[in-house]
């Protein structure tokens, strides 16, 4: 175990119990004027500004666009997409998420294959990931809408189940679980309030706010980045880009959100 | 060929509010990569926008600029339809210019 | 003809200036040039981004000190970042005959961080983003018409949230 890692260990165990201070207030308060002078202006827009490029450039093998990708409100529906996935796909027969249905798209409407299309899931400066861009722009054309994720078909309850699991499951050398961090109200990293995605109001602001700008990265960040760095800050093994555990962890965050107005892609620290 | 800026340009009251986001990662020259070696600065240098050809701001940044710069200003003297242009110059001569119609 | 002798004169005066952005700021206020319109080498104030001080700003911008005041107005700059990779900085010089603002953090490697220069009608005002390593002082460095420079300084605290990703 690291030093830095006993360090947030300690921290954790600290804050687990921890009840908030007077002075907390403030800073907290403090901490909500910073967020607010953020909102706008987010260079999230110009990830979005790439992401819709990317959408109608015509690309791959097969020299076509994404345009008329099918992401669950037929072909080309983009507007209010993103707030009903993920969801059952007849045509793959799987549920998806985002990434994994513009990979499906990538493949079968441009032609390229699954490896081509999954080289970059994650951004870094100037090597640039399609996926973020494209899950700005996709994510941009549901804001306002309220959550609707379905449990109607079998798969889709079967991703949620899996998902929940998941979630409660402890592992990894440090014994954590999702859970760990988010099963419980009133809890903190240093000054970073965790919500408890176990509850429908925390559940709702959380899943709603991703994509994001992250200020911290320097980069615009989606869902399955955002799971991929819990695990890997519990020290699990790698979380697969759009493997059937991502989507599944992520089905069960969409649907508890169920409810909550979409607005995303926001910025966070 | 550098990335558009994302220009929003609108009347508030008889002003002219300009707000500009930029894409740009502004590295400071002091930040080291995975292999410990140091990542080049690479920053805006200089900032200058227009008013249908009129200047209305020129500015000289170093590497504190946060990385995506945002920037934002206001003018008289300006109208619906009026244009305005901002051109970046990086420490290594990349530049980019991007217009937007006060809307 | 004596017009033109006078400006040879004032060109020699300015040229001793340190620093070419006073150079090039000088023959903007002269009418000479042109904002953006071919911008020389050196129009970047090297010195000035170099200084590690106020005072050493300020003198690499020609001037001896800046006098004190709270006539600005720090608009939605926040008192705690959450992340000092990006803080949110607008200042409003309240002070007549603003021709320029600097942004300043004390705690930063160097402190210059940005300088905007506002010509007749554009107001003297401006928002931003900048990195700040560590809680410190920010200082909004106005220089007016006259060539006198005024400091207004605000503390801006940096905290960390999460696990660090």
């Amino acid at each position: 175990m690291t030093k830095g890692l006993m360090g947030a260990l300690a921290v954790l165990v600290v804050a687990a119990g921890y009840a908030r201070a007077q002075s907390d207030a403030g800073t907290l308060k403090g901490i909500e004027k910073y967020r607010e002078a953020l909102a706008d202006d987010n260079p999230a827009d110009l990830w979005e500004a790439r992401g819709a490029e990317l959408w109608s450039t015509k690309r791959g093998p097969k020299g076509a666009p994404l345009a008329q990708c099918d992401l669950g409100k037929g072909p080309g529906v983009v507007k209010g997409a993103y707030a009903e996935l993920p969801r059952y796909f007849a045509d793959a027969d799987r549920v998806m998420d985002l990434e994994t249905r513009l990979v499906h798209c990538m493949v079968t409407l441009q032609g390229f294959s699954p490896a081509e299309a999954t080289r970059r899931p994650f951004g870094n400066g100037s090597n640039r990931s399609d996926f973020e861009a494209l899950a700005a722009f996709v994510a941009a054309q549901s804001r306002g809408a309220k959550m609707s994720v379905s449990l109607d078909h079998p798969k889709e309850r079967t991703a949620y189940l899996l998902g929940e699991q998941m979630f409660f499951y402890r592992g990894g050398p440090h014994d954590f679980a999702c859970a760990t961090c988010h099963g419980e109200s009133n809890k903190r990293i240093r000054l970073q309030d965790l919500p408890n995605l176990t509850d429908t109001k925390d559940a709702q602001r959380a899943y709603t706010t991703w994509p994001a700008y992250r200020v911290s990265q320097g980069e615009l960040r989606s869902m399955q980045w955002r799971l991929n760095d819990c695990f890997r800050q519990q020290r699990f093994p790698e979380l697969k880009f759009a493997s059937e555990t991502s989507i599944a962890l992520t089905m069960f965050l969409a649907r508890n959100a169920n409810g909550g107005v979409f607005s995303a892609p926001t910025i966070k620290r | 060929m550098a990335d558009p800026m994302r220009i929003r340009a609108s009347m508030q009251g008889d002003k002219v509010l300009v707000r500009v986001l930029m894409s740009h990662e502004m590295e400071t020259g002091q930040r080291k990569d995975e292999s410990g070696n140091i990542v080049p600065a690479h920053f805006i240098q200089s900032v200058t926008a227009s008013h249908n050809g009129k200047p209305v701001l020129s500015a000289e940044w170093g590497p504190a600029v946060s990385k995506n710069p945002f920037l934002q200003f206001q003018f008289a003297g300006g109208k619906l339809g009026d244009k305005i242009q901002i051109i970046w110059t990086d420490n290594k001569g990349d530049t980019r210019t991007d217009e937007a119609i006060v809307s | 003809m004596e017009t033109i002798v006078k400006f040879e004169r004032d060109r020699r005066e300015i040229l001793k200036i340190a620093g070419a952005a006073a150079v090039y700021g000088a023959l903007v206020a002269a009418g000479m040039a042109r904002p953006g319109a071919a911008r020389a080498q050196g129009a970047w104030n090297q010195g000035a981004f170099a200084s590690k001080s106020l005072a050493d700003v300020v003198k690499a911008y020609g001037g001896a000190g800046a006098e004190p005041t709270s006539e600005v107005a720090w608009g939605s700059t926040p008192e705690i970042a959450e992340n000092g990779a990006v803080v949110p900085i607008s200042v409003t010089s309240r002070i007549p005959n603003t021709e320029s603002i600097a942004i300043l953090i004390e705690k930063n490697p160097s402190a210059l961080a940005a300088r905007f220069q506002f010509p007749q009608g554009t107001d003297p005002m401006v928002s931003t983003r900048v990195k700040i390593g560590q809680s410190s002082n920010v200082h909004a460095l106005i220089k007016t018409a006259d060539g006198k420079f005024y400091v207004a300084t605000r503390e801006v605290k940096v905290t960390l949230g999460g696990c660090g990703g």
